[in-house]
């Protein structure tokens, strides 16, 4: 104590104390963002894999993310993006995109299971982010579907729909329609946020919570409609769309019959 | 049965003679058979809309009964036990938990919701379809003007009771509509919060509305649908039905079949002909599947939520109406009253009352209006092609466009995803329809309809174009005429077609403002039009195209005109 005492109007003791503040609000700030971050029991990757990736990066991302994915005017910076991202957006076929707009499309899946791997493997690698879940994490049949239905319609239906049917956002900006999606990738969009969707990071919806809502998702795509053709399961627009088309159609086409007969 | 004479009773020989005169001589139904059942009526396909509104009424009595054995209408809360799993142990309130059971647990429960539904879209439908028919062949006119109304009244009737049911189930759907009327009434000024706590019975959502909803939705609201309906088909009856104009059909007469028995076979199974539509509809396809959208709680909204379609016109008046011109200009306006300021939020309440507002009013009032344009005080059976009316089906055109634009307005979220647009966008350029496509409609329209009159007097006077070119010896090429038969004749030159009416000055000799404008209005009305063939013109029309009509076997009529 002594020590500190004598040397405190010592000419560093400025630039250490400053050095001590930093450290420790960095130290507080990583612990706290780590703790608001998505972390999964990371699938492993080879150094192999980061190898062949940053090859597959170069020669089919590099030209809009920039050659060790730090970015350029057409699109944004990778480092720190995560695994799950890059599985996300290539493995869905969003990526490599298909034209400038408000959000990308997706189109067919342009590389193997095995490539997309070494890409995502190549994008962790240049700075942490959220990593690809394991299969555990993403079981639907592990997963409350009855709770993850309450999320869901908290967090997620007033883009997506109630029924998990897709919507619209502002300026040709939409959520798309979550049935037939994977539950890896309904699992990465929670934690990536990608287009123009938030991130739901762990602290928001735990990854036991994002599993009730793939549980959700999988049910309701699993057991069909009960009431017959869901006609879109776009609500009443639909509904009146039919009735107004079919129904009264064939409501004029028997009153035509019916009076055809005189006059 | 009893056609007994002063003289000699009547003395039944069979046994259901016995039976048959029993009753009638105690409840006279001869007599009411005799004036029914002789009640003519005209065939025409169009004609049969009012009796698919009645059909799909009687339905709804009857599907409806059925829910109201197993639907409860509380707003207690409860946890889900039922057999849908994605909602089992889930907190809901009563009514939806018991429509959930309805849907799931209730033998037939299902299918008789969406029997209930899809015939209440049908019902409105056909009200709405109906009406138009009426409207477009000027059948409002005299003496069905308080006709017209009583049907107006069923059309707000209809809407009421669509609304209230749509309700019912508790939904997260059906609560975001009630949260949007809750948001209109709150917008009326001073009296606003006042009269959504009046009708939640507080705060919204309260724990009432669904019970109060629920009584209005099955005992008011039908007692006075069959009330209106009464009077509705005591009026037809009255007037007797109207017909298009044809050969023998005249504004005295009514040509077509008696009610019986022709015509009671005929409706008897067109009621089963729509239930067994509906019912095929309704084992086909889902309507509101009220377990997509789960339990109402007040913060959710889901994405593509719309009202069902016949309240989708306000609902898209509200998504047009701009929340704000510029940075500065937000439609909100403080009325500073004694006790302090009151919000008019006029970017919720002119949307939600003006279109309505504009619509009913002209709607209640047009028998009225035309008579006045008109100056017409005559009973009118006969009914008018709508080309032969240009300005009143153009601006009933105007009228269902208007409509129309709103009505889309409400699906401009899925518009905009499945045509790959942009939303606002889409809101542009309805925003700019609704307010200039009324007017393109209108000038369009009545184009048109002056165009197909001037068809129908190509028609009457030199025939229809056959399409068969004919080469005449000397080198002419004719294409041959054929005059058309005299039941299409009559269709085509026989209508009213009034001019304008110029106004008349006075015993002062002056002319009044009101006469003005009648005669303003009157010009706007009737400048533009095309006289109906006269007798003279066709005999003249007659004698000129005898050659071309003959065709070209007769070469010396052709040169000799």
């Amino acid at each position: 104590m002594k020590a500190l005492s004598q040397r405190r109007r010592h000419p560093l003791a400025a630039v250490a104390l400053l050095l001590m503040a930093l450290l420790v609000t960095g130290g507080i700030y990583a612990v706290a963002s780590s703790a608001n971050e998505a972390k999964a029991q990371a699938v492993t990757f080879t150094a192999n894999d980061v190898e062949e990736g940053g090859k597959l990066f170069a020669a089919n991302c590099a030209s809009c993310h920039g050659m060790g994915a730090t970015g350029s005017d057409a699109a944004p910076s990778l480092v720190g993006a995560g695994a799950a991202s890059v599985d996300f957006q290539v493995g869905s076929g969003r990526m490599p995109m298909q034209m400038d707009g408000p959000q990308a499309q997706v189109k067919p899946v342009q590389f193997t299971d095995e490539q997309v791997g070494q890409m995502a493997a190549y994008v962790a690698s240049l700075g942490a982010g959220p990593a690809i879940p394991t299969d555990e994490m993403v079981d639907a049949s592990e997963g409350d579907p009855a709770h993850g239905g309450e999320l869901f319609r908290v967090n997620c239906a007033m883009c997506h729909n109630a029924a998990a049917a897709g919507g619209a956002l502002t300026r040709g900006k939409y959520a798309p329609a979550i049935d037939g999606t994977s539950e890896r990738h309904i699992y990465e969009a929670m934690v990536t946020g990608p287009q123009n969707m938030p991130v739901f990071s762990d602290a928001n919806i735990t990854p036991e919570d994002k599993q009730d809502i793939i549980a959700f998702l999988k049910t309701i795509e699993s057991q069909g409609s009960p009431g017959g053709a869901a006609l879109g399961s776009l609500g009443p627009v639909s509904e009146g769309l039919f009735i107004w088309v079919a129904g009264l159609g064939v409501i004029i086409a028997f009153t035509v019959w019916l009076t055809s007969r005189s006059s | 049965m009893s056609s007994s004479t002063a003289t000699q009773p009547y003395v039944p020989k069979t046994r259901v003679g016995k039976v048959t005169d029993y009753v009638d001589s105690r409840v006279g139904g001869s007599g009411i058979v005799k004036e029914f059942g002789r009640k003519i009526f005209p065939d025409h396909w169009t004609f049969m809309f009012g009796e698919v509104a009645l059909y799909t009424f009687v339905i709804l009595l009857i599907s409806g009964t059925f829910l109201t054995f197993f639907y409860d209408p509380s707003m207690a809360e409860t946890h889900y036990e039922g057999s849908y799993l994605p909602l089992r142990g889930v907190e809901m309130s009563v009514a939806y938990a018991s429509s959930l059971d309805i849907s799931f647990d209730i033998r037939g429960g299902l299918f008789m919701r969406q029997v209930h539904h899809w015939s209440a879209l049908l019902f409105v439908a056909s009200v709405a379809v109906h009406m138009l028919r009426v409207f477009f062949t000027g059948a409002f006119r005299r003496p069905r003007e308080f006709n017209w109304v009583v049907g107006c009244v069923l059309l707000i009737l209809s809407l009421a009771a669509g609304f209230t049911g749509y309700s019912l189930p508790d939904d997260l759907l059906s609560g975001n509509g009630l949260r949007i009327i809750d948001g209109v009434m709150k917008a009326i000024p001073v009296v606003g919060t006042y009269l959504s706590f009046f009708l939640f019975g507080g705060e919204f959502p309260g724990t009432a509305i669904i019970g109060r909803l629920y009584v209005l939705h099955i005992l008011l609201i039908p007692a006075v649908i069959l009330l209106m309906i009464g009077i509705h088909l005591f009026m037809v009856v009255l007037h007797k039905h109207s017909q298009f104009p044809g050969p023998g059909r005249t504004n005295t007469n009514v040509v077509g079949y008696p009610v019986g028995p022709v015509y009671a076979a005929k409706a008897g199974g067109f009621f089963f002909i729509v239930f067994g539509v509906l019912a095929a509809i309704s084992a086909a396809f889902t309507i509101n599947p009220i377990w997509n959208y789960g339990p109402y709680d007040p913060s959710p909204v889901s994405a593509g939520t719309q009202p069902d379609w016949y309240i989708g016109w306000v609902d898209g008046a509200l998504r047009l109406m701009p929340g704000t011109l510029g940075p500065n200009f937000d439609f909100e306006f403080m009325i500073p009253f004694p006790w302090g300021d009151n919000a008019l939020s006029l970017n919720v309440l002119f949307p939600a009352l003006v279109p309505a507002t504009i619509i009913f009013a002209l709607m209640f009032t047009w028998p009225w209006i035309e008579a006045w344009i008109t100056k017409d005080k005559r009973e009118h059976h006969l009914l008018d092609r709508p080309r032969n009316a240009p300005t009143r089906t153009a601006i009933g055109v105007a009228g269902v466009v208007f409509y129309c634009i709103q009505w889309a307005a409400a699906s401009s979220d899925l518009i905009a995803t499945h045509f790959l647009v942009s939303l606002n966008d889409v809101l542009y350029v309805l925003r700019f329809l609704v307010i200039f496509g009324p007017v393109i409609a209108f000038m369009v329209t009545r184009r048109i309809a002056l165009a197909l009159q001037r068809k129908d007097r190509e028609i009457a006077l030199h025939g229809r174009e056959t399409g068969r070119i004919v080469r005449l010896p000397h080198g002419e090429f004719i294409e041959v005429h054929e005059p058309v038969d005299d039941y299409k004749l009559y269709k085509l030159v026989s209508f009213n077609s009034p001019e304008v009416s110029i106004p008349r000055a006075d015993a002062n000799g002056k002319v009044g403002l009101v006469d003005k404008v009648h005669g303003r209005v009157s010009r706007f009305f009737f400048e533009d039009r095309v006289a109906p063939v006269t007798p003279r013109e066709l005999e003249e029309s007659h004698h000129d195209h005898h050659g071309e009509v003959a065709g070209a076997q007769d070469r010396e009529a052709i040169t000799s005109r």
